[in-house]
């Protein structure tokens, strides 16, 4: 579903991606690990189009089509959903119109009817049930005044929404409490399907006793290190990086 | 050399064509001054008014207009008002039943039109208590209430303009609520600039008076039909007694090329409450002035207002609060859009006298550039002579949030779509703020609309 080859990302004249190969099939589950500054952020902002990277070298094939020329918005309307690690906040319009925007724009893009508001209200009653969240979240503005996790479990509502073929969970677990985090997990597993696949970044393995990966990644210094089955988040969590070849701070 | 003699004649001629033509504010000044003796030496006027309008104009005549100098001016250049000359309006003709529904949004409320400055359609059916008579014929009937209160709040000393319209105005609406009436329908007061008005002055002059517990609301609606380059010049003075309640809004939707100029003086007494929202759209230059003065115990002023503007378009609005008895809140909320090479400038001030304890004031002023060549100059001005009062006040101008954007792009929801959200978000706080629920859906879809082009 997602082949990655040799990717070099910027950010200004800094490289912080230098040659990531990656690949990605349907109905899997990928978790990205690394220490700080490895480049993990950037590599799922670089996979939904940040327009503040540069992508100097390398190709990203989704589906076999060249995803680096899709604009964002082109990217979310082909499956891509990237759960951002800082969620942003949009005063003055509501999380209800801003999700409805969102997924009438996908159905447009798919050649599908678009929901009227009461429809779309049936489908939030059932949404938010996966999330745990209050209705009443719906007709506050765009995670404005939200905390921590109520912004994290409001990016998987979003996830449960647009249902992506491709999801990226850019540290959805930082910040959380145990039960929050056992919510999105919840909901990421509920949502997992044969056809879709996830990339979750993680800086903890503690997410991954919930969510249970396929492949584990170990990204550093913007390439990938070392890759193994679910075993190695286990054994990075007992031994931190620095024992990996090319890890070393 | 014959040929080059010929081409010096020629630019001598054109030199001498652009002298002719006059287009400075001594020439417009003079013009002012024919137009008005004229009229004053055929007036049938009462004595006192002809004499009070003379003073007036000796004051506008004197005082000249505002240069940029001016504290007040200084962000705005008067001069395309000022080397105007501008004609006394021709006569209207009527408005469609049409073009009103579009203007009054669809809405059914008690509703004066006037047509380049004259009454031409008086409200019909008006509820007891409500009263709405033209400044015309108050004037004819040489009314007590004239008398007393004509340009009394809004003096022909205070401003060029004021000492414009105070000398020139012939009509507008006198609003009388009587004491405990309480209007439900918004009065509406459409001030239309036609093909008459053109290259034309007009100079509505409003009376309000809200006496004791009334409660109404009411808009002033200024657009043109047909009218392009054309100069309004609009005072609005405003009685609230003790304990009523008024809500006044001005929807400043004139011509793209047209001028405009309203002052609107308030003075309230104790336990009143005056809500202003000032919209503004129209005007290729346009200054709104507010002005309030809290003059009785735990009067309250809510001063809001959204201008939006684009291409080359001027937006000025100042305002003033003047906190003169105790325990008294005001709070202003100034929001704008600014497109294109549009300048927007905002200037308010509060001034808190050393009896005004207990004030609470509150002022701020956001601005949204959408290009690189808006504009905006933005002045929140505080001065406090009492020692116990809460005041803050602030501006920002900004653009839109490029995070926001990505999110909202990474969401499936296109650029130029995502643009328009965030716009409309921006405004969409001050428009919460309006307390007529079908002017503020009405305005709400305008503002949507005019960024989904």
């Amino acid at each position: 579903m997602l082949e990655i080859r040799n990717l070099h990302a910027n950010i200004g004249d800094k490289e912080i991606l230098r040659g990531i190969d990656l690949s990605v099939q349907a109905g899997e589950i990928h978790a990205v690990m690394g220490p700080n500054g490895s480049g993990k952020s950037t590599l799922a902002q670089v996979l939904a189009g940040h327009p503040a990277y540069e992508v100097t070298q390398g190709t990203v094939l989704y589906d076999g089509r060249n995803l680096l020329e899709m604009d964002p918005e082109v990217r979310a309307q082909e499956g891509i959903f990237l759960a951002f690690q800082y969620p942003i906040e949009i005063p003055g319009v509501t999380n209800a119109y801003f999700l409805r925007s969102a997924y009438n724009e996908i159905r447009k893009a798919k050649g599908m009817p678009e929901l009227d508001p009461l429809e779309f209200l049936d489908l939030m009653e059932e949404k938010t049930k996966i999330v745990e969240m209050d209705q009443a979240m719906m007709n506050r503005s765009v995670n404005t005044g939200f905390s921590g996790g109520e912004k994290k479990r409001n990016e998987i509502l979003q996830m449960a929404v647009l249902e992506p073929r491709l999801a990226i969970l850019d540290e959805t677990d930082s910040g959380l409490d145990i039960d929050a985090l056992k919510v999105v997990a919840n909901g990421v597993n509920a949502l997992r399907r044969p056809d879709n696949a996830t990339i979750v970044v993680t800086h903890y393995q503690r997410l991954l006793n919930y969510i249970i990966p396929d492949r584990v990644h170990v990204l550093a210094h913007g390439r990938i290190v070392k890759s193994g089955g679910k075993e190695l988040a286990l054994e990075l969590e007992e031994r931190g990086y620095d024992w990996i070849p090319g890890a070393a701070a | 050399m014959s040929e080059a003699v010929d081409a010096l004649t020629k630019v001598g001629m054109m030199v001498a064509d652009a002298i002719s033509s006059e287009n400075s504010p001594r020439a417009s000044i003079e013009a002012y001054r024919r137009d008005f003796d004229e009229a004053d030496k055929s007036s049938s006027e009462p004595q006192w008014l002809r004499s009070m309008r003379r003073s007036a104009m000796d004051t506008f005549e004197s005082g000249g207009f505002p240069s940029m100098k001016n504290e007040d001016w200084h962000f705005t250049n008067i001069a395309p008002v000022a080397e105007h000359k501008f004609q006394p309006a021709k006569k209207g003709a009527a408005v469609s039943s049409e073009a009103l529904a579009r203007i009054e949004y669809g809405q059914d409320w008690h509703t004066v039109v006037f047509v380049n400055g004259r009454l031409a359609a008086p409200s019909q059916g008006l509820p007891a208590g409500l009263t709405i008579t033209s400044l015309a014929s108050e004037i004819e009937g040489d009314t007590d209430l004239i008398k007393r209160h004509f340009s009394k709040l809004a003096t022909p000393e205070s401003g060029t303009f004021t000492a414009l319209n105070a000398a020139f105005a012939i009509d507008g609406a006198v609003i009388r609520l009587a004491a405990d009436t309480v209007v439900e329908k918004p009065i509406h007061l459409v001030f239309v600039s036609d093909a008459g008005a053109e290259q034309a002055a007009t100079h509505p002059h409003n009376l309000v008076f809200a006496e004791r517990h009334s409660q109404a609301t009411i808009i002033e609606s200024f657009v043109a039909v047909g009218a392009d380059v054309y100069f309004t010049n609009a005072v609005t003075e405003v009685f609230v007694a003790d304990g009523a309640r008024l809500s006044h809004y001005k929807l400043q939707r004139e011509s793209q090329n047209a001028f405009h100029v309203g002052t609107l003086q308030v003075h309230q007494a104790r336990d009143s409450r005056y809500e202003s929202f000032s919209f503004a759209t129209g005007a290729e230059l346009s200054r709104t002035n507010v002005y309030t003065t809290l003059a009785g115990d735990a009067a309250e002023a809510v001063l809001n207002g959204l201008y939006m503007v684009d291409g080359k378009q001027h937006v000025d609005h100042q305002t003033r609060i003047e906190h003169v008895a105790p325990n008294c809140p005001s709070h202003e909320l100034y929001k704008g859009i600014l497109d294109g090479r549009s300048h927007g400038v905002f200037n308010g001030k509060v001034y808190v006298h050393p009896e005004a304890q207990k004030t609470d004031g509150k002022q701020s002023n956001n601005n949204l550039l959408l290009s690189d060549q808006a504009r905006v100059d933005t002045k929140p001005q505080l001065e406090i002579f009492a020692d116990d009062v809460k005041c803050t006040h602030g501006a920002t101008v900004g653009r839109l949030d490029e995070t926001a954007l990505f999110y909202m792009r990474s969401r499936g929801i296109g650029t130029s779509q995502a643009r328009r959200l965030l716009t409309y978000a921006f405004a969409a706080d001050v428009l919460e703020k309006l307390e007529l629920e079908p002017l503020k859906e009405a305005l709400e879809a305008q503002v949507l609309e005019r960024f989904t082009s």
